[in-house]
């Protein structure tokens, strides 16, 4: 029998804000275990919890960016449950009236676009962090209380690849918003993901594992990989699937049940009785609509459509929304936006890559790589030297000009050097301008390749071509 | 009407060991305080909307600023067991 996959995600993103969801302690990633807790967070009683207003104003954003309802009343409810890492007992979430309701993401697989729907946008706190030591266990309370939101998606997805690009298409959108790091090393973006199988025609879902510990989004896609086989296997021996959750061992590469959690959960949800109600006018939810940035999508087409560029190149300038800003920034100083996209796309990703840097730590500024295409645009080097000074460039942090000064590099463009260089070349050529004239025209490249390498390789190639042409048709 | 519940339930949930003479206890306990509150079921609702605050507060905020935190040592030492500026727990398998 044939099945079909069904798969919902679940995305843990943490706001970018300096300060805890509900008190003043910083959310700094690294600080010693526990030097980030205070009253509040750690769930001593008697304190007031009060709401951290730019992460409801982060988590509004996000929702609007995501075409979700952005609810006029919405609270907060504790979802109580017991572990060591939750020193309330009690998660501060939100329960049947969250912030953002619908909502959904585009993505394109293999040339198919596809919409996925959202469930819902939710603002809630994180819990701390377990370190399994020998013999017992330490607990770090420094992330409690740190603002996330989840984001649920409807079971839309069909294949891990369809995940893998609803994750790409999110983080985008949440980078380009710039409420979230998006850094999965550092947690701030988390992923859980709902995998199920069905009878292919079938409509009814089929029984769902959910899987956590996802901490790439390579990971996504080989654990949702992995979960398919395992559950298919399971079918076809005629075994029932267990509704539970399991957790992925990214080092062996399987899936594996989570015990403790197998008991059915009743967390007994209740309205927070410390924080008030969110309650918004359509007029201050317009107000943050219009102050979004220009997402991906938009700036793919307006690149696309004012700079020439090819859907391809537009689509991995604008993938990450500080390789757009530096390309942008580059057309300060060229107008040739399609040579920038080259040189961005081709030689600098490749040597930032080799150099395992993001483009906010390029050694070349925007001004630089402008700089050296000016001086092709300008004639006054090859292509071939570009590339030499290109390498330069990235190792020195020195500008195309200085390079190109220092080395005495500049390209011959001035036609009486050439010109007499193109005579000495065709007096100590005879064999090669006899059979030029005989009709071989390939002898022409041969006696090109003389003037260049008499130039070290600085004369003009296109002028050395004309000049040669009207020496030898003399 | 007396209203049954579930004490095994409850007490599983807030991780309660109870003894027979507990659960015997509390049992009747609970289901006296469940069937006082089941007076309100009196008062027709249909035309109430649920309330989840009482008071007409509404939208509290706070600026997004970073406040000074606790010294991890001010409250470890009320902690059963610390170390190495962790809170020390028995070990948690998952």
């Amino acid at each position: 029998m044939d099945y079909e996959p069904v798969i919902g995600l679940e995305v843990h993103v943490q706001l970018k804000t300096a300060s805890k969801l509900f008190c003043g302690c910083s959310t700094k990633f690294g600080a010693l275990p526990n030097a980030q807790v205070c009253p509040v967070c750690l769930g001593y009683p008697g304190v007031l919890p009060v709401l951290n207003e730019k992460a409801l104003t982060l988590a509004v954003m996000a929702g609007l960016a995501m075409g979700s309802t952005v609810a006029l009343y919405s609270k907060f409810d504790r979802k109580n449950y017991f572990y060591p890492d939750l020193p309330k007992a009690y998660q501060v979430s939100q329960y049947d009236e969250p912030i953002c309701l619908g909502g959904k993401i585009d993505i394109e697989v293999e040339g198919t676009r596809k919409e996925i729907r959202l469930t819902r946008i939710h603002l809630e706190e994180d819990a701390g962090k377990s370190m399994h030591f020998k013999g017992d266990t330490g607990v770090d309370y420094n992330r409690t209380g740190i603002p996330l939101i989840e984001i649920v998606s409807e079971p839309d997805l069909r294949s891990p690849q369809e995940a893998y690009q609803y994750l790409k298409e999110l983080k985008t959108i949440l980078e380009y918003l710039d409420v979230s790091d998006c850094n999965m090393e550092e947690g701030s973006l988390r992923c859980d993901a709902n995998v199920s199988l069905r009878p292919v025609g079938e409509k009814k879902m089929g029984t769902r594992a959910e899987i956590k510990n996802l901490n790439s989004f390579h990971n996504v896609e080989k654990a949702i990989t992995y979960e398919i086989e395992r559950q298919k296997e399971l079918l076809s021996r005629g075994e029932r699937i267990v509704q539970e959750t399991r957790l992925w061992n990214a080092d062996e590469s399987f899936t594996r049940s989570m015990r403790s959690k197998e008991a059915a959960h009743d967390y007994r949800y209740f309205p927070e009785p410390d924080l008030v109600p969110i309650v918004f006018s359509a007029k201050e939810i317009e107000s943050v609509r219009v102050s979004l940035p220009e997402l991906a999508q938009r700036r793919k087409e307006r690149f696309m459509k004012d700079f020439a560029l090819t859907a391809y190149d537009a689509e991995v300038l604008t993938a990450q929304k500080d390789l757009a800003d530096f390309f942008e920034r580059c057309l300060k100083y060229s107008k040739n936006a399609k040579a920038i996209s080259n040189w961005m796309m081709g030689d600098l990703m490749r040597e930032l890559k080799l150099k395992d840097l993001g483009i906010a730590q390029s050694p070349m500024s925007p001004e630089h790589i402008a700089g050296l295409i000016e001086l092709m645009d300008q004639g006054k080097i090859s292509g071939k030297m570009a590339k030499d000074v290109f390498l330069e460039m990235f190792g020195t942090g020195k500008s195309a000009q200085e390079i190109v000064s220092a080395k005495g590099l500049s390209q011959l463009s001035d036609s009486s050097q050439i010109e007499g260089v193109v005579k000495k070349v065709i007096q100590e050529n005879p064999p090669s301008v006899q059979d030029y004239r005989n009709g071989k025209k390939n002898a022409l490249s041969y006696l090109v390749g003389q003037v260049m390498k008499a130039t070290q390789g600085r004369a003009n190639p296109k002028m050395v071509n004309e000049l040669l042409v009207k020496e030898l048709e003399k | 009407m007396k209203v049954e519940m579930n004490i095994d339930d409850v007490a599983k949930l807030a991780r309660l060991k109870l003894s027979a003479e507990e659960r015997e206890k509390f049992s009747s306990q609970m289901s006296d305080i469940l069937s006082y509150v089941q007076k309100l079921n009196a008062v027709d609702t249909t035309h109430v909307q649920a309330a989840d605050h009482v008071e007409a507060v509404q939208n509290v905020t706070r600026p997004d600023e970073v406040k000074p935190s606790l010294d991890p040592d001010s409250f470890l030492k009320h902690a059963p067991l610390g170390r190495d500026q962790f809170f020390i727990v028995p070990q948690v398998i998952e």
